[in-house]
């Protein structure tokens, strides 16, 4: 029998709806991060680096990108003959066929998977932070204190210590209790989404959870062995942990790459992050470009100027053109004499000559001024701007639009052309 | 595809001087993320050929750790694969390859047991693309023995180091001269052939019972009015990497627009092995022009008309100008380097100056790196 000590289940299943028209057509451990990465990468390449070689990937929002990118886990060393990579979509049964409603309930519909492993511990991902993490040094945590759910949390400035889960534990760690967003809160430790179970307390609990609505870890696995007196602790992670789950963290974790030396570095021999590469050919920098802090990936083509950005590979910038403080994905060509400021285009979108993005005042979104905010522009995968257009803050644009759709060649700031994907 | 491929990756060349000290010609790196033998190794996976062997004898540690899978090039599949073969010790024999019929000869079961018809031969040391099945198609329609690639170079070009070859109207290959010393015509041989298998075994055997080890010569040559050989024109960029010139100046083409297009753009693609390295990173000082970077490089300086290769590092207020940068390399803060070839792994200290005059130099050495 199959015999694998710890193996993971990573929640990939969701939307990211923060991130606006970025996600209107994949799920958000699918978004590209970093030039070349994507998101579900970090906590990939954290397994294998960890030495768990048997990863269930949990998907159900708009898979196919997702599902494309993982494969047979080739580019993380992922493809096993015992375990590796396998992919869990949600699937029809003979009675009470459901979607994943909650993220312990995804766990909990996957259970035959985990059992055929036999494994002794299960740790709990979720497809959507940016880190690098030994899982094996959360291992030696649980197993030297003898714990039943280690919490992996994080210290943070007690003052924003009320937007997260905290865990308040005593001198050995051991959690006392938990507040969820709590106003007053008595400690500062922030659970950050990643578990350790041993396998027959996670096992009870979702079984004994089942019928439970939208059973979720946070808000009914961990209250359900807290209260069964199970012992429960916290292990605290004090490296560089990012939320990428709005645009403007989003983008603000991207810029933070191109930092001389980054508080993430990506090019350290330890610890590498890999990805899956299309492309592998060098880029090509013509005479009269200006690159100049900046981060660009394989194959892209520079004729203009690129400051302050990330670009990702076989990125075309036309000669004339200058780019910004932004995020410029896979694929994505730009015209000549084009304007890119502080955006974010997604991948494989195409803008035009003399187009100008990025103009005018701050206004707030009036589709959504929570999502589409911090003065961005957020283009969507296979968006067309044409030419000659210009384009204020705070605006998102999806689909293939084209002049007619800007009043006066305009798009002002604070409003939304979308003509593709799940409209929100 | 009905023929299996051979790739000749056996030689040095000493006109590649101190480059080919620590690695076989096929595994120089080319145009920025590739080494020489993945043009080929790409060629024939995009051609559907299955079964590939490469035949290595100098410093082939070099060429083994770039092999060391086939997946990269899709041969990692049950049917066929990628076969590495140096010289061994055997009951029979325990020489080294004498020469390419030689090497082919050694490996002749590896010949015998497969079941295609056709066998493709192609040297590892050219930067090239091709459908081979085009080349096949050419071969039995001319109902071929032997089937030469062959290449018109530009009149001005110096053919002397080739096979020069000479064609009549049916594309018949009248006169084939090695390394002539007056060239009768600009066509020459690029080192690909197509031979029918058994036809191969054949002219292999007979070739060893006489003592000759060479296939240009001794059976191309030899048997060029006897068997019928065919010249097929390749049209497309070939280039050949023998000396420190070639290889600085194929690795300079791909500068040029139309090359880049060629092979970076054009579908099917080249391959290579994947070193998952982050992107090129830019910082504040780096002023880049007419430059190929590759990925995991980080600049702080000037680079002009110049090719780097993965892993790079320039310092703040470097120049490097038409310079192949190896990969690897490291060079420190207010370095001029111009018309080099820097080695790769090569650390280059601070403040100092490296130019060739006239020619290309070869910069290796070997300084105490300090890690940011």
């Amino acid at each position: 029998m199959i015999k694998k000590e710890m193996i993971a289940m990573l929640l990939a299943g969701g939307q990211g709806s923060r991130l606006g028209v970025l996600t209107a057509d994949v799920a958000k451990p699918a978004v590209a991060f970093g030039g070349k990465y994507r998101i579900i990468d970090f906590p990939l390449s954290n397994c294998i680096n960890s030495g768990i070689d048997t990863v269930g990937v949990l998907t159900q929002y708009q898979p196919l990108r997702l599902n494309t990118h993982i494969g047979i886990g080739i580019p993380w060393d992922l493809d096993r003959n015992n375990g590796g990579v396998t992919v869990l979509p949600p699937y029809e049964r003979s009675n009470n066929s459901e979607w994943y409603s909650g993220t312990a309930n995804a766990i909990y519909q996957n259970l035959r998977y985990m059992e055929s492993y036999n494994p002794e511990y299960v740790l709990i991902l979720s497809g959507d932070h940016i880190y690098k993490m030994d899982y094996e040094v959360v291992l030696d945590f649980h197993k030297a204190n003898n714990a039943d759910v280690t919490i992996a949390t994080m210290p943070v400035p007690m003052e924003e210590a009320s937007r997260f889960g905290i865990v308040i534990a005593d001198e050995n760690k051991k959690i006392m209790d938990f507040q969820e967003k709590p106003k007053e809160p008595k400690s500062n430790l922030a659970s950050m989404g990643i578990y350790i179970f041993s396998w027959k307390v996670l096992k009870d609990a979702l079984i004994e959870l089942k019928d439970q609505q939208s059973c979720d870890f946070g808000k009914h696995i961990i209250p359900y062995c807290f209260e069964n007196n199970k012992r429960l602790f916290a292990y605290e992670f004090n490296g560089y942990w990012k939320d990428v789950g709005t645009l403007g963290s989003y983008w603000e974790a991207n810029m933070e790459l191109i930092d001389l030396i980054p508080e993430f570095n990506l090019y350290e021999e330890f610890w590498k992050i890999y990805t899956k590469c299309d492309t592998i050919e060098p880029q090509y920098i013509a005479p009269g470009a200006k690159v100049e802090r900046c981060i660009i990936g394989e194959s892209s083509e520079i004729h203009g100027a690129v400051i302050n950005s990330v670009i990702g590979p076989n990125v075309y910038i036309g000669p004339d053109t200058v780019v910004r403080d932004s995020i410029i994905m896979k694929d994505t060509s730009i015209g000549r004499n084009v304007t890119v400021n502080k955006s974010i285009i997604a991948e494989n979108c195409r803008i035009e000559d003399g187009v100008t993005l990025g103009i005018g005042e701050e206004v707030p979104n009036k589709l959504n001024a929570s999502i589409y905010t911090f003065g961005l522009v957020t283009i969507g995968d296979d968006s067309v701007v044409p030419e000659g257009v210009r384009v204020g803050k705070n605006t998102a644009i999806s689909g293939v639009t084209e002049k007619e759709d800007y009043p006066n060649g305009v798009l002002a700031s604070g409003e939304v052309i979308i003509k593709a994907g799940d409209r929100k | 595809m009905k023929a299996v491929g051979i790739i000749l990756a056996g030689g040095n060349n000493n006109r590649m001087g101190e480059l080919s000290r620590k690695r076989a010609i096929p595994a120089m790196p080319v145009g920025g993320s590739f080494r020489c033998i993945d043009f080929v190794l790409s060629n024939m996976s995009n051609s559907h050929v299955q079964t590939v062997a490469v035949l290595t004898q100098y410093n082939s540690r070099s060429l083994n750790e770039h092999l060391s899978s086939s997946k990269w090039w899709d041969f990692g599949r049950k049917q066929g694969g990628l076969y590495l073969f140096t010289p061994t010790v055997t009951a029979e024999n325990s020489d080294w390859y004498r020469g390419t019929a030689d090497a082919m000869y050694q490996n002749i079961d590896f010949l015998k047991n497969r079941h295609e018809p056709y066998v493709i031969i192609s040297s590892g040391d050219c930067a090239y693309k091709m459908d081979y099945n085009e080349m096949l198609d050419f071969h039995i329609a001319k109902k071929a023995d032997i089937t030469v690639a062959c290449k018109d170079m530009p009149a001005d070009a110096d053919v002397s180091r080739f096979g020069v070859v000479r064609m009549n109207e049916d594309s018949r290959i009248t006169d084939f001269e090695e390394k002539p010393l007056v060239a009768q015509s600009n066509t020459i041989s690029t080192g690909v052939y197509i031979i029918r298998r058994r036809q191969l075994i054949e002219l292999l055997e007979k070739s060893a019972e006489e003592n000759r080890f060479d296939f240009v010569t001794d059976i191309l040559i030899r048997y060029r009015n006897v068997k019928r050989v065919y010249g097929y024109k390749l049209k497309t960029y070939w280039s050949n990497i023998a000396s420190i010139d070639d290889y600085y100046r194929t690795n300079m083409d791909f500068l040029k627009p139309d090359v880049r297009k060629f092979f970076f753009r054009e579908e099917p693609k080249i391959y290579s092995k994947v070193d998952d390295l982050p992107p090129a990173k830019y910082n504040v000082g780096s002023d880049i022009s007419n430059s190929l970077i590759a990925s995991g490089c980080i600049l702080n300086g000037r680079v002009e008309n110049s090719v780097l290769f993965k892993k790079a590092f320039i310092g703040k207020n470097c120049v490097i100008k038409n310079s192949i940068i190896l990969n690897d390399a490291y060079i420190g803060d207010n370095t001029h380097v111009e018309n080099c070839i820097v080695e790769s792994n090569t650390t280059l200290r601070a403040n100092t100056y490296y130019s060739g005059e006239g020619k290309i130099r070869i910069v290796s050495e070997d300084n105490e790196r300090y890690m940011l």
